[in-house]
């Protein structure tokens, strides 16, 4: 799978580090380093951490955002 | 919808191409089909690979912690596009509306969008150039090459230029343990985009993580061993410093010269195009079919008295990727103008740095928030009494407030009291940028004057 975020937007909130952590970590206090192509068994790690992100920095390759979301049972937006 | 039945047309079955297939590329082409496009779209890259991110290569790829292939955009949508990828674009026919590719066919286009980019300013040198230990970083490709070189652990690496890139490789060079030094010609490092009262930040934040740094310094040469491996730098000062591997950060040139002899206004500066996109030609009239964004656009900026302006920015890449897109195919009163405020991010040394709007335009900087010697603030540029950008190290939370202030055309200094405002941060100092010839690194913000045809750089503030 496919992901980018938006670090004009990210604010170092690090709740997709904490939700997916073998995709995001923070690096310091606040920058975000992550894996743009994570291994695809991490989809619903990385699918929550979309959900989570509170400025809505992530994409998802055909996520789209939030049917993917809801079906994996992820409460849309945070 | 009403539209006039050739646009329409253009809507249903036109021919679309896109050249350059990167990150204004691949976002507009997903805005022209979201918009309802469905006529045929092609995308002409010179590189062998889709569109893929760059800001990792010089963090999480270059550290090794991400293999570079692993930098693939992600698709918003199925674009159904015909890839002509690893053949570059040639030649521009404006009257045909027709581009030349490198291997002898033509594609022909209803409505071509521009998206080109700019690659890294080369070693001036052109032997020197080609020792075996000279890099640049641009590509994935670059990425890969440097990284498999820093893995062999060189004695030392040479950064030429403490730009944003030269300072980011710099930090992941000693995060790998690696004996780094930077030479920079300017006073300090990101002095050119960021002014001196930041770039002593900057500096400081070096010396603590091991960088052996000189500033104003020039490298004049590089020296290689018999077998044509790089050895030694030498300095303007008279030094030396023995390095197997020099990465050469000089700041980018853009990808025009494919469209020399076009009639399109498309220099070293990038291709003028007016607040919509358009392109202009060499006798400032807009093109109708020929757009433009991204890295290789300079558009007017109602910021800066509508003065031409020029972003080598990610954010800047995507708006206005999908300004132009929309536009492509929209009538003339359902067209927007590219209204961007600057937002850029750069993470190095373990701090996460982040601006709004254009610092280099500014006289003026106030500390706002914080302190610089945590290094945790955020700064506010001002430029002419007013409130013209803001930087934050660790503190990006702050900067929707700038832009807010900068689109507002805020007083400067800020008449409020900030919360978190220390006693350096009451009174407002000099900025301290150089003149824009003076930093090594070339700046990622350009401001040049308003005639769209004009090539010369002028500063000239609004
Ligand atoms: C190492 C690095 C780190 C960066 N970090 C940051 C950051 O932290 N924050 C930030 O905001 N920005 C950053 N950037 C800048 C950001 O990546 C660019 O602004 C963005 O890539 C611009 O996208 P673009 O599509 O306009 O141009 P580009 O990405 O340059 O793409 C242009 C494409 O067109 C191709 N091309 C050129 N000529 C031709 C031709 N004649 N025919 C066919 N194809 C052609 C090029 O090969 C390239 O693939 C960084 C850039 C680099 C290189
Ligand atoms: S959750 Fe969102 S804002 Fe927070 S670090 Fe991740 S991407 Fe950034």
């Amino acid at each position: 799978m496919r992901v980018v975020v938006d670090l004009n937007r990210c604010q170092g909130y690090a709740q997709c580090a904490f939700l997916a952590p073998d995709v995001f970590a923070m690096h310091g206090e606040e920058a975000l380093l992550y894996d743009a192509q994570p291994d695809d068994i991490r989809r619903v790690d990385v699918l929550r951490a979309v959900a989570a992100c509170p400025v809505r920095a992530i994409t998802v390759e055909g996520a789209g955002g939030k049917w993917t979301a809801d079906r994996v049972g992820v409460p849309h937006g945070a | 919808m009403a539209l006039d039945g050739s646009l329409e047309r253009l809507r249903r079955e036109g021919h679309i191409v896109v050249v350059g297939a990167s990150l204004a590329g691949l976002r507009a082409a997903e805005t022209l089909r979201t918009e309802g496009f469905t006529g045929a779209l092609t995308l002409i890259g010179d590189e062998p690979y889709g569109p893929y991110d760059r800001p990792p290569l010089s963090k999480q790829v270059l550290l090794g912690r991400v293999p570079p292939d692993h930098t693939d955009l992600p698709r918003h949508c199925a674009i159904d596009a015909r890839w002509r990828l690893g053949v570059a674009a040639s030649g521009l026919d404006l009257a045909a509306k027709r581009v030349a590719l490198a291997d002898g066919t033509s594609v022909e286009y209803d409505r071509l969008l521009i998206a080109t980019g700019v690659r890294s300013r080369p070693w001036p040198n052109e032997l020197e150039a080609c020792l075996d230990g000279v890099f640049v970083l641009r590509t994935r490709d670059d990425a890969a090459r440097l990284d498999h070189r820093l893995k062999a652990g060189p004695s030392r690496v040479l950064v030429i230029g403490a730009g944003f890139t030269g300072s980011e490789i710099a930090s992941v060079c000693r995060e790998r343990d690696l004996p780094v030094t930077v030479a920079e010609r300017g006073a300090t490092p990101l002095v050119g985009a960021l002014g001196s009262v930041i770039g002593e930040v900057a500096a400081r934040l070096q010396h603590q993580h091991g960088v052996d740094l000189r500033c104003g310094v020039m490298v004049t040469g590089l020296e290689g061993d018999s077998a044509g491996r790089l050895r030694r730098a030498h300095f303007s000062d008279g030094g030396t410093v023995e390095a197997e591997v020099a990465v050469v950060a000089l700041g980018a040139t853009r990808n025009t010269e494919w469209l020399a002899g076009s009639g399109l206004a498309a220099g070293p500066r990038g291709i003028a195009c007016d607040a919509g996109c358009r392109a202009f030609d060499i006798r400032g009239i807009v093109a109708d079919d020929v757009f433009v964004a991204g890295d290789v656009a300079r558009s007017p900026h109602p910021l800066f008295g509508y003065q031409f302006l020029s972003l080598e920015h990610w954010g800047n890449a995507v708006a206005q990727a999908e300004v132009a897109a929309h536009n492509m195919i929209s009538p003339g009163e359902r067209r927007r103008p590219h209204l961007w405020t600057p937002y850029f991010w750069s993470a190095q040394f373990g701090v996460n740095i982040k601006s709004v709007g254009v610092p280099n335009m500014a006289d003026h900087i106030l500390i706002s928030q914080g302190s610089l010697d945590e290094p945790r603030f955020t700064a506010a540029y001002g430029y002419q009494g007013r409130v013209i950008a803001a930087v934050s190290f660790d503190q990006a939370k702050w900067l929707e407030f700038y832009q807010r202030q900068i689109e507002q055309a805020a007083p400067f200094p800020l008449p409020f009291t900030t919360v978190d405002r220390r006693p350096e941060g009451m009174r407002p100092v000099p900025a301290g940028f150089p003149d824009p010839s003076v930093p090594t690194h070339g700046p990622e913000v350009t401001v040049s004057g308003h005639s769209p045809t004009d090539q010369r750089v002028t500063f000239t503030p609004a």
